[in-house]
């Protein structure tokens, strides 16, 4: 974001806006699922703004254009360059309806729509309920804008990183990696601008399918599209509580447009609603649609197998924009989530309920991140994790802690799995941290290893970093919420950033610091021009691989067995230092906010339909009986500082230690299951395995005996050999020589005439 | 149909033959059928079947003449005109299977050809 068109805004802004966050913060404390009127305008028509139209085309257009590239087999880098245009057309356009039409929407709160073409209108009746219209159409407020701005941003920059990182691919797949970025952000665009939730759900299918072609982008490892698979399909589990929701928003409010569905919730009494079950059940068929785009809950175990796809997929996709979908789509139904929908009851079980699946998802994220030694891992389960606090975010009531956060975490999120990625891309794909060190030594890559730092530090919320000030408004609101359970959640969710804390050091002290030691991987993006060969590979596989590695290693130099690590080139150079500025400036609302009493994504929340959940708990609440912004700063430092000292001194100071304590542990049988367990994430894919993959192995094979012997053996085989019988009583007559044939057919000849003859005598003429 | 009578002017005046002389022709007709039937069935010699072939034709014919001159219609000789022109064709193409079977398997025998038995 440029801070120099974000400033002039906000001064103007100040005053109002800090009026309207005083009246907030009294409103909230009274209620938890009761936030008292739902103020909704209605949305204003201006089509002034169809330009925007332009930021969905220009990424089709680099569909079709890198789509004909991959059918004809051209060679080249053009894909490359459309795509990164066309990201940046739609990320210069994001930023123009921003500087245009930000202020009104700061100013009035109107959404703005934009009609763009009819596409599904047709009505079988004149009543409320017997009509359908989904268009295409733009519905714009804070949270859309919020979206479109740092998917674009994003999007341009991880695209021109990938025109880096995708070079040895110019052959094979550019053009094809490509196809499906275009069309993963035209998808996105699709998603979050939609003025309806059919065009919702169009742009949540279409970056499904995009997942799940770039996660098994590298098609001929079986992994690759085993993962691939898995995500789409578990991605389907999700989708259908998304379908369900949508079909029941229809049935209950005869619109699936969002600006006539606001209005609806908001014209409805509470009292109207009390005891519709079809009502009660939108927001848990939401909350599924959730847990499979956020990897949340039950169906999390996707998103560390998606670590296949190439790693500026794992950023984009995996990390920055389509895993906070599930976000935006909790944002933008926030209205469902209250007393006015569904009765004061059911919507504080529904709250709860995504508080606890957030909370459980950060804190179960957290712990398998700390077994892994897969460093992308790592980073996969830190973003479930970080995804889990989002969703926490809007459980226990603040949209704004939950979007900001989407804000802070996108960029530095993004930022880790770019330096994992450019590690990756230097060390011939080798993902694991215990056959690399000391990396800041190695020339080329201590800029890399700075930004690593930068995005560990953010990871680890670091006092006064962007992504502290974000994660800490959601501790705030659920440490003082009214609700006990919701206070719950904060002290886990406090835990959790202890945890965080350790596991991202883990990671960055063994890759960067300690001596030069490097054992290049199986080079899965085949980097023939770097000159390593069979040789280099073969040696280092003959070394053991954990605890002896580091500091007794005849090693040497990093270049010792004809291995020369590949440093980041220009682009991604460029791109890593651009989002690590990002990153930093993402936490500048919090900072102006201190100048002005006006936080930028706050009044973006605010402006959009999560605007009743777009405040901060109470102003003057005590947490442990003091006063709460002083103790939760001390306990949040407090935790993120034991768990960067655990990490340093188990990973940095005394590497010894930390493998003896964890041999230690191995060997211990009492506490055998925490290292083993975390390892190997707490064995949920292993318990799915048993719970689903077996009953319905065994299913088939049930169903697959019955089909062979009953209806095969005895339906279809014995029907069919019936003819086979009758066939071989008669068969003998064929003699197949040309006199039976004459025969036959003279012997037919004759019957006929003589039935004719005996017809006749038989006086049948007359 | 019409035939101009100068053709016929000095013919001698052609009458409808009686039913009974017409049975005796049409006898004639299916004697020779069944001949050419039954050569058909029993010989194993291609040549002769194909020759039988021409026996049963020409015993049509003889039907078509006999019946013509019945019902005093050109119809029935013009027709017999057709089949033997049709026969001659027919005689032409079957001969020359004949020879290329016979190339093939070096006898003219059928037996040697019951290869659409099952």
């Amino acid at each position: 974001m440029d801070p120099s068109a974000l400033v002039p805004v906000v001064l103007a802004m100040a005053d109002g806006a800090h009026a309207a966050a005083g009246d907030g913060h009294a409103q909230h404390a009274a209620a938890y699922a009761d936030v008292g009127a739902l103020p909704y305008a209605k949305a204003g028509v201006d089509a002034g703004f169809s330009w925007l139209k332009w930021m969905l085309l220009a990424p089709l257009a680099s569909v079709v254009l890198c789509g004909t590239f991959a059918l004809l087999k051209v060679k080249g880098r053009w894909p490359a360059v459309f795509t990164v245009a066309s990201f940046a057309i739609a990320a210069a356009l994001a930023v123009q309806l921003y500087r245009q039409w930000g202020p009104s929407l700061f100013e009035s709160g109107t959404p703005l729509a934009v009609p763009l073409a009819d596409w599904i209108t047709f009505s079988w009746g004149n009543g409320p309920f017997q009509s359908f219209t989904a268009n295409f159409g733009l519905y714009v407020d804070g949270i859309t804008l919020l979206w479109m701005l740092f998917v674009t941003v994003l999007a341009t920059l991880i695209a021109l990183y990938a025109s880096e990182y995708m070079e040895s691919d110019v052959r094979a797949g550019y053009a094809r990696f490509f196809f499906a970025v275009s069309l993963f952000v035209a998808s996105m665009l699709i998603l979050v601008m939609s003025d309806n939730l059919i065009g919702l759900y169009m742009g949540w299918e279409g970056v499904g399918l995009c997942s799940y072609m770039l996660i098994g982008y590298y098609a001929k490892q079986v992994g690759a599209t085993a993962a691939a698979k898995k995500a789409f399909i578990m991605n389907r589990i999700g989708d259908l509580g998304l379908a369900l929701a949508i079909f029941l928003i229809w049935t209950n409010y005869g619109t699936v447009q969002y600006d006539g569905l606001f209005q609806a919730i908001a014209s409805s009494g509470a009292e109207t609603v009390q005891g519709s079950w079809s009502k009660a059940a939108i927001p848990f068929l939401l909350l599924l649609a959730v847990c499979g785009k956020s990897a949340q809950g039950p169906l999390f175990t996707w998103l560390p197998d998606a670590m296949w796809g190439p790693t500026p997929v794992s950023a984009l996709i995996h990390a920055a924009t389509m895993v906070t979908a599930g976000i935006y789509l909790l944002a933008r139904m926030a209205p469902f989530y209250t007393a006015q929908a569904i009765g004061a009851e059911w919507a504080e079980t529904a709250l709860l309920t995504v508080g606890w699946i957030g909370c459980a998802t950060a804190f179960i994220g957290a712990t398998i991140a700390c077994g892994q030694f897969d460093y992308k891992r790592v980073f996969a389960y830190s973003t479930i994790s970080s995804l889990g606090y989002m969703v926490m975010g809007l459980g226990v009531g603040t949209a704004f802690g939950g979007v900001y956060y989407v804000f802070t975490h996108a960029w530095f999120k993004a930022l880790l799995f770019l330096t994992a990625g450019a590690v990756m891309h230097g060390m011939a794909g080798q993902v694991d941290f215990r056959k690399l060190g000391g990396l800041m030594k190695v020339p080329g890559f201590r800029l890399t290893m700075v930004c690593m730092l930068l995005g560990c530090l953010y990871l680890a919320t670091a006092p006064f970093s962007a992504a502290a000030l974000s994660k800490d408004i959601i501790l705030y609101q659920a440490l003082t919420s009214p609700v006990e359970q919701v206070r719950w959640m904060g002290w886990l969710g406090l835990a959790t950033a202890g945890i965080t804390a350790y596991y991202a050091f883990r990671v960055w002290f063994r890759l960067a610091l300690g001596p030069v030691h490097i054992e290049p991987g199986p080079d899965q993006h085949g980097h023939d021009d770097h000159g390593h060969d069979d040789h280099g590979h073969a040696s280092h596989a003959a070394h053991a691989p954990a605890a002896h590695a580091p500091a007794a290693h005849g090693h040497g130099t990093h270049a010792g067995h004809g291995f020369h690590p590949h440093a980041p080139g220009l682009r991604i150079s460029l791109v890593l230092s651009l989002i690590a500025v990002g990153s930093v400036l993402a936490g500048l609302p919090s900072y102006l906010e201190k100048s002005n009493g006006f936080n930028w994504i706050q009044r973006f929340v605010e402006r959009s339909s999560a605007g009743i959940r777009a405040t901060v708990g109470p102003e003057h609440a005590e947490i442990l009986g003091r006063d709460a912004h002083g103790t939760l700063f001390v306990l949040a430092t407090g935790v993120v500082v034991v768990g960067f000292l655990l990490a340093w001194l188990l990973h940095a100071a005394n590497r010894g230690l930390g493998d003896r304590l964890r041999a230690s542990m191995l060997q211990t049988p009492g506490l055998k299951w925490l290292p083993l367990g975390s390892e190997h994430g707490w064995y949920v894919d292993g318990i799915y395995h048993v719970l689903f993959g077996v009953p319905a192995w065994l299913g088939a094979q049930v169903l697959a005996t019955v089909d062979r012997f009953v209806v095969d053996g005895v339906v279809v085989n014995a029907v069919g050999r019936i003819p086979g019988w009758f066939a071989r009583v008669f068969q003998p007559l064929y003699t197949g020589t040309v006199q039976g044939h004459a025969l036959s057919m003279a012997g037919g000849i004759a019957l006929i005439v003589g039935w004719v003859i005996w017809w006749w005598l038989s006086g049948g003429a007359s | 149909m019409t035939i101009p009578m100068a053709i016929l002017a000095d013919a001698a005046p052609v009458t409808a033959a009686a039913p009974a002389n017409v049975m005796v022709t049409l006898v004639l007709a299916l004697a020779l059928f069944g001949i050419g039937l039954v050569g058909f069935l029993t010989r194993r010699n291609m040549i002769l079947m194909f020759l039988c072939t021409e026996l049963m034709f020409q015993a049509a014919a003889l039907a078509f003449v006999a019946f013509g001159r019945m019902w005093m219609d050109l119809s029935g000789q013009l027709m017999v005109i057709f089949i033997l022109t049709v026969a001659a064709a027919e005689a032409a193409l079957a001969l020359g299977l004949v020879v290329l079977l016979y190339r093939r398997k070096e006898t003219l025998s059928n037996e040697a050809w019951a290869d659409m038995k099952e």
